[in-house]
């Protein structure tokens, strides 16, 4: 800590406070905005525009409309199913791998290697996943959700790979006089003291994996397979649409169809914030007990570079 | 088992080891090496009933697939707009992330820092069909933006600020530095609270004022940092951020809007012009590994600091 010395420097702290605590309530306030608007009366906001601080008549029929849609519903749970499936395995089979890739030890490491870091720096293109994707018969379908996401990518590799050359050789030897397999020693020893790194990197996925709304984009037509981002997307381009269409046709005309399409636009925006918050909701309720987690998970990944 | 172990590791052990790892290189191998026959398609004149056994029958096209690009005037607006935005954007990115680490460091109250840390890293993890979602609610036409600047006088009537191809470079700039502006500073506050603080105590000894402890020690000593994400930046030069710009992207906006990565989604996926868009997307991956090579190269030599 630094001692505070002079009435300079204390009116420096005080500034420096200040422009902090704006700059937060800056990064902050897109999110708060759609929160307090989810809760707001839709004729309220047709009449005075969006509530910028706080709910002015509260309502929870938007959030009504949305928990009562069964298409949210199911968005959610597909998006659910597969953020839990995906970063289960994924972790498991990359935290896996990795292991035996961290065994100076391990024959054909050159191919192993190659194909690694090929991986990182070529890439065939969304067409060629389109290709391939139709030829496994997974275009479409839930496993296309599933099987691209299960190896964590070269990237990960490393990192894993990094901490566990970290863990004491004398671990392992101990176990192995025992006569304890390889799949043992990575068990037993290996994943307990590699949690945190495991814990981050698997947290850095859940998150990815529940934000993702391009594999819906790309891969999918059906719309039970629509994940929550995906949902949300869509309805953010309907409005995109009916407001841009309002503001068009107001400056040309005033006809009553005018104040009907934007009264129906502001309907809409709440249902489709209270879908935003929903979407995001996961994500802000873990994110404070995550947070460290996180961190952790970004300085692992800087021992690389 | 009494079996004595060498240190080179017998045949079972080698063969739990590659048990271990063949579920991850199977996906490897059919996941991310077998699509790149997608480099042929550029070469090929692909069409999408041949399937999969005709990326490798279908007819070979020369450079059509690429003469058929650079003659059309809209891809040199999409790499314009491509290269505009992360040009701007990665440079604002880089500098406000570096500034706003170096004041967080100057905050004396480990509260108020773990506060401001916690905060502003939040909207990083919140996914850019929300953030992007909000952003046009925030910027419609009858959007808070506009209420406020109504209310303050400053305009008589409302902006179309999501229609109007003219902003959108500066939308996405911004909307994407007030995202990441927190998580982007985390790996220059690790490089800072490594620093010895002695070295601060002795310049505090000579006098040394804040700005001047802050130039000459706290900024030499996040360098490393700063070029790897320099590097990484040039790199990643041709690749938008899809997920935002789709989310901002509307048919108002298109003209300033259209980057490379969603031009390669509506030719491809949506017309189906697998070639074209197999072209671009080599076109693309070949300037990224060059940038990278070469921004690696040129760091080494100035700061003895790179990649690889």
């Amino acid at each position: 800590m630094y001692k505070i010395k002079s009435a300079k420097q204390k009116a420096f702290h005080i500034v420096l406070a200040a422009v902090m605590l704006l700059i937060v309530a800056i990064t902050v306030y897109p999110v708060w905005f759609s929160l307090i608007n989810s809760f707001e009366n839709a004729s309220e906001i047709e009449k005075n525009g969006f509530a910028l601080i706080w709910t002015r008549r509260f309502t929870l029929e938007s959030w009504e409309a949305v928990l009562g849609n069964s298409k949210i519903i199911t968005a959610f749970l597909v998006t659910l199913a597969r953020t839990v499936i995906v970063t289960v395995l994924q972790t498991l089979i990359t935290s896996m791998f990795s292991y035996g890739f961290s065994k100076s030890c391990l024959a054909g490491k050159g191919f192993y290697k190659a194909i690694g870091f090929l991986s990182m720096y070529l890439n065939g293109g969304v067409i060629a996943y389109f290709i391939l994707f139709n030829a496994l018969h997974i275009y479409d379908s839930f496993w296309v959700y599933i099987l691209p996401c299960l190896f964590g990518g070269f990237y990960n590799v490393i990192i894993y790979t990094a901490n566990f050359k970290a863990i004491p050789e004398a671990l392992f030897e101990s176990a192995k006089l025992d006569g304890a397999g390889e799949p043992t020693v990575f068990f037993r020893i290996v994943f307990p003291l590699s949690k945190p790194v495991i814990g981050a990197l698997a947290l850095f996925t859940a998150v990815s994996m529940w934000n993702d709304y391009t594999g819906t984009l790309y891969f999918t037509k059906t719309s039970e397979l629509q994940t929550i981002s995906y949902y949300t997307l869509s309805l953010i381009k309907s409005s995109q649409l009916a407001s841009n269409l309002a503001s068009t046709m107001s400056t040309s005309s005033t006809s009553s169809l005018v104040t009907t399409l934007s009264e129906a636009a502001a309907g809409y925006k709440t249902i489709e914030l209270a879908s935003m918050v929903l979407s995001a909701l996961p994500l802000i309720i873990i994110y404070p007990f995550a947070q460290k987690t996180f961190e952790k998970g970004m300085m692992v990944g800087s021992v690389k570079g | 088992m009494n079996k004595t172990r060498g240190i080179k590791g017998n045949t079972k052990m080698q063969l739990q080891l590659h048990l271990m790892m063949l579920p991850g290189t199977i996906l490897l191998l059919l996941f991310s090496i077998l699509p790149l026959f997608g480099l042929l398609l550029a070469f090929k004149n692909y069409k999408v009933t041949e399937g999969f056994a005709g990326v490798f029958t279908s007819p070979w096209y020369g450079f059509q697939n690429f003469k058929i690009i650079f003659g059309n005037h809209d891809f040199l607006r999409m790499l314009e707009n491509t290269l505009g935005i992360n040009l701007i954007g990665n440079t604002l990115n880089i500098l406000g992330a570096i500034v706003f680490a170096l004041f967080i460091n100057e905050i004396a109250n480990h509260r108020l820092k773990g506060f401001v840390q916690t905060a502003t890293y939040m909207p990083h993890f919140v996914s850019w069909v929300v953030f992007g979602g909000i952003v046009n609610v925030l910027l419609s036409s009858d959007g808070a933006l506009n209420m406020i600047l109504m209310s303050l006088g400053w305009i008589d009537k409302p902006v179309s600020f999501m229609g109007d191809p003219k902003l959108f470079w500066g939308i996405a700039i911004a909307s994407n530095f007030l995202k990441e502006l927190g998580w982007s500073t985390i790996l220059y506050t690790a490089a800072i609270s490594g620093v010895d603080q002695e070295l601060y105590e002795a310049a505090d000894l000579d006098g040394a004022s804040r700005g001047q402890k802050m130039w000459y020690i706290t900024l030499p000593s996040i360098k490393s940092t700063v070029v790897i994400m320099v590097i990484f930046a040039v790199a990643g030069i041709m690749n938008n951020n899809f997920d935002q710009i789709y989310v901002l992207q509307n048919s108002f906006n298109l003209e300033k809007s259209e980057v490379i990565d969603t031009y390669i989604f509506k030719t491809g996926l949506q017309q189906l012009q697998f070639g074209i868009a197999a072209a671009v997307n080599i076109f693309k991956s070949a300037i990224a590994l060059a940038l990278l090579l070469a921004a690696n190269k040129i760091s080494t030599k100035l700061t003895d600091s790179g990649l690889f």
